[in-house]
């Protein structure tokens, strides 16, 4: 039998890049998937006959430049940056161009001009931040040479804006996003989309403190060095899962799907390997999880090999998702009143204003879902034809807010709360309804079963600034290492967290080629 | 009077009645409320305690000399049991509890995951599943937290389980003519049941005082009757009930520390500096890095291995008779080198004796050349003395009958 020196757990995106990583540091790498196909939360799927869905993710927008160019992936189509379309039922859309809205129409001219200058001011605070993706976060009582000089440049950069830009940046850092939207803009739907932007994924509303962080993790992403970009790769989103695999494969990365683990193997603080489902144990020095922490230290990981204080962080991560995926199979390609045709292939999101944002989070503290729920949709079969069956378009929406712990249960909760969402829909394009096909809603419920996801939350474990850095997924595991030797974090819960990045695989294998221990 | 007729003052002073009588009574407290002279109590946990009962000096010799009666009911206890119970608490404490046989006890400690001790306590293997934890602190969040993962079964029971100590060089003839037939065959960490009442008492031989001595638990209803039952036994062989000053003395003999008086729990402690590893406290016997991993094990094991241990735990031998309780180490009466947590002049040891933390490497590297610094306030002036400390092996008083078997009768 192959001897491995590392396995991986779990071939979601951030699997795969911490295994060609590692493959191409020379490492022989075993990736171990539960599920029948490779691609994690990016697997594709047949939602209806003739229908499919790319998966959870339906953008990219902060896939790292540099770990794309790294590991060797050949997804295309980032030199076309696809436009972002708020669509407040009046019929009158804006329209942000470039990344992140280089240009704007559908506002005045004031009002653009005061757009450009928050997202001047936004993306540089956001450059601050950025510094710290690309390697582990700083070590508390170990903090390395590395660690100061990221510091030190992130501070420089500040000072040589001048004292007024440290001072603002430190007075905005915590802020709720829709305080800040209130310094600058006027527009009510301009203010809805950055209210939705900055809390799609995470438990937050637009007024809570801290919820501006949302946007600024948005703003550290870029797609082709621009910053807040977004893109669909040539062939569509269910052309990225099979990006990372070819890389992977390429690298001399073993893969095997429907291969669950049952197990990490660990005795007195170092692992030895996994054992899988079937009972057959596979041994390695390095074992990388890339699945989310919880699952890793409350399930595979017999608990006696923890700490009672750690298992007690693990268990307090809160990773309960507030976001419902809707898939549509349409007869014909559905009209938005108000949508300009060349923004048909971007991102729409559907959002009157800050408050409707902040009311629709209301219910979610409760238990309950929005009655007047916000979301941003994309129409995925017109980058890639054969995701609908001949002459149809399919509709993806990422609906929020729509807790996983809905009181009601959501056996009873989701025929009512797909009816709130169709008639949302209905209403921005008349006649939708008559043209669906097929409606495959996906609550957190069912994303934690479709995906192995522990609470639906696909950042796993909420992007709070109590959970972020040295804090992700927890104090002793926050720098890919663990409690246990040889075993290390590289899911969306490690740091910097969720979206298609690659980050935290890619941090992950670094740090474990560095032979750094801690 | 009925409610109506109260004033709301009265109302509201019997709504308040645990403020005027905040201690709880122990099961055994109506005979010790009629054997206390001296009306000399303490909070013990939450419980009212007897420092002392009629004489400080006489019961610690009934201690040494003939047969003393603690009432240890405060002490906190769990009941953990369950199919996981032995690999749970071998995931807890520090020792290997696969080794720790039916009805055995043994001594043993807990840290929290950076290594710091947490509390030391008992263990007492009741059945293959079935355990008893006593120590000195209370713990249920911790350890049912530390639960997770396991099929285990935790209750606290220190109000339901009554206890007493029964130590000296008579108490196995107190056992014995009380009728426990058979007490003879109990080695020292021996457990055995015995009729009582209708119902059972757990006796093992344990005990917090160097001394031959056993501990015995039962209900609480049949607290009373068990007391009874070993005073008129013990009669003829000079029983005493005693109080904790008594018991502290020979505790301090037998070398024993006490939590949150020789050491600071990791829970209690308030300043980052307070903490105390098993190593730095003595108790670096207790960890078996053989065994399955344990709560610390990482910390403890890295902080031996980069020698980065702060403190360390020594008996000391000071010359003089005046106790340095509390009083500064140095070393070459010049660098300030730790405290004495506890000091007395031992009346079996004819010795000064004291228990220290000192700060390393003053009692690892640096062992010879100590002085403590002893205040002793005379009639409202401090009479300063510096005395000559040597580092002494503990325990400073070792007794062949705690370990005889059968035991002696006097």
């Amino acid at each position: 039998m192959t001897s491995f020196d590392a396995i991986v757990i779990g071939a979601g995106h951030n699997g795969l890049a911490a295994a060609t990583r590692l493959a191409k540091g020379g490492r022989r790498v075993l990736v171990l998937e539960a599920a029948s196909e490779p691609g994690g939360a990016a697997r594709g799927r047949e939602f209806a006959p003739g229908f499919r869905s790319a998966g959870l993710a339906h953008l990219v927008n902060r896939l790292d430049a540099e770990v794309a160019r790294d590991i060797g992936l050949d997804l295309k189509g980032e030199e076309k940056l696809l436009p972002t379309t708020v669509l407040d039922g009046s019929g009158k859309a804006i329209t942000l161009h470039g990344a992140y809205g280089e240009s704007i129409d559908g506002v005045s001219a004031d009002e653009a001009v005061a757009f450009a200058a928050m997202r001047k001011k936004l993306i540089f605070q956001a450059g601050i931040l950025k510094r710290f993706l690309r390697r582990p976060p700083p070590q508390i009582g170990a903090i390395s040479l590395g660690d100061i000089s990221t510091l030190a440049t992130a501070g420089l950069s500040l000072i040589r804006r001048g004292r007024s830009e440290s001072r603002d940046f430190l007075r905005m850092l915590l802020m709720n996003v829709a305080d800040v939207t209130d310094e600058y803009l006027t527009d009510d739907r301009l203010k809805g989309l950055l209210a939705f932007d900055a809390t799609l994924g995470i438990h937050l509303g637009p007024r809570s403190p801290t919820s501006l962080l949302g946007l600024y993790y948005r703003l550290t992403g870029d797609v082709a060095g621009r910053t807040g970009g977004q893109f669909i790769p040539s062939g569509g989103m269910a052309s990225v899962a099979p990006a990372f695999v070819r890389a992977a494969e390429k690298a001399g990365v073993t893969i095997r799907c429907a291969t669950p683990v049952g197990r990490i193997l660990a005795d007195r603080g170092r692992t030895s390997g996994v054992v899988l489902g079937d009972g057959t144990e596979i041994l390695a020095p390095i074992v990388v999880s890339a699945v989310h922490p919880q699952t890793t230290f409350l399930h595979l990981v017999d608990p006696a090999e923890s700490g009672t204080g750690f298992v007690r962080s693990v268990k307090n991560v809160r990773s309960y998702g507030n976001v419902a995926k809707l898939d549509l199979a349409l007869e014909r390609v559905p009209d938005f009143t108000g949508l300009p045709v060349e923004a048909r292939n971007g991102r729409i999101v559907l959002v009157r204003s800050k408050e409707q944002v902040e009311t629709a989070f209301n219910p979610a503290k409760y238990g309950e879902f929005s009655t007047d729920p916000v979301m941003e949709i994309t129409l995925p079969s017109l980058a890639d034809p054969s995701l609908a069956a001949a002459g149809g378009c399919t509709l993806s929406a990422l609906v929020q807010f729509a807790p996983y712990r809905l009181k009601a249960g959501w056996e009873q909760g989701k025929p009512a709360f797909l009816k709130i969402v169709l008639d949302v829909l209905e209403r921005h394009a008349p006649g939708i309804g008559k043209s669906i096909l097929a409606a495959n809603l996906m609550t957190p419920v069912d994303i934690e079963a479709e995906y192995n996801l522990p609470g639906g939350h696909w950042h796993h474990g909420e992007l709070q600034a109590d959970q972020l850095l040295v804090n992700r997924p927890t104090g002793a595991a926050s720098g890919y290492t663990t409690p246990i030797e040889g075993l290390y974090l590289a899911s969306a819960g490690a740091h910097p967290g969720g979206g298609i990045s690659g980050l935290p695989g890619w941090n992950a294998a670094r740090h474990i080629l560095s032979g750094a221990t801690a | 009077m009925n409610a109506m007729t109260k004033s709301a003052a009265d109302l509201r002073r019997a709504a308040r009645d645990h403020i005027r009588l905040p201690r709880l009574e122990t099961p055994f407290h109506d005979r010790l409320m009629a054997i206390s002279e001296v009306n000399d109590w303490y909070n013990w946990a939450g419980y009212k305690a007897p420092h002392s009962l009629t004489d400080g000096e006489l019961e610690y010799f009934a201690i040494r000399s003939t047969a003393a009666l603690f009432d240890i009911s405060p002490m906190v206890k769990y009941h953990i049991a369950g199919p996981d119970a032995e690999r749970y608490l071998n995931r807890l404490t520090l020792r290997d509890v696969r080794k720790l046989g039916l009805n055995r006890v043994h001594y043993t400690a807990w840290c929290d995951d950076h290594g710091h001790v947490l509390d030391d306590g008992t263990l007492f293997r009741l059945g293959e599943q079935e355990f008893r934890l006593c120590c000195q602190e209370r713990h249920l969040p911790w350890l049912v937290d530390s639960a997770f993962g396991f099929t285990v079964d935790i209750r606290e029971e220190t109000e339901e389980i009554a206890g007493l100590a029964l130590q000296g060089p008579t108490s196995y003839a107190v056992l014995r003519d009380a009728g426990f037939v058979g007490a003879e065959k109990l080695k020292p960490f021996d457990i055995a049941t015995f009729p009582h009442e209708g119902g059972e008492v757990t006796i093992s031989r344990t005990g917090f005082t160097g001394d031959l001595g056993y501990e015995l638990f039962v209900p609480r209803a049949k607290a009373l009757s068990l007391w009874d039952r070993l005073w008129a036994a013990g009669e003829t062989h000079a029983i005493r009930a005693i109080g904790y000053g008594a018991l502290n003395q020979t505790r301090i003999e037998a070398g024993f520390i006490v939590a949150n008086a020789d050491f600071m729990t990791a829970e209690a402690a308030l300043r980052a500096d307070r903490v105390r590893m098993p190593d730095e406290i003595g108790l670096e016997w207790l960890v078996d890095p053989d065994k399955p991993n344990f709560n610390g094990r990482r910390a403890i094991l890295d902080a031996r291995r980069n020698q980065t241990l702060k403190h360390i735990l020594v008996g000391l031998e000071i010359e003089g008779n005046i106790s340095a309780e509390h009083a500064i180490v140095y070393h070459r009466q010049k660098h300030e080198a730790g405290l004495v947590t506890a000091a007395i002049w031992s009346p079996t040891a004819k010795r000064n004796i004291a228990i220290a933390s000192l700060e390393r490497p003053y009692g690892s590297k640096f062992t010879g050349n100590l002085w403590v610094e002893i205040y002793a306030l005379r009639e409202l002036k401090y009479q300063k003395m510096m005395k000559r400390a040597k580092i002494v092996p503990r325990p400073f008083v070792k007794l062949a009958r705690r370990t005889a078997t059968p035991p002696g009768l006097k």
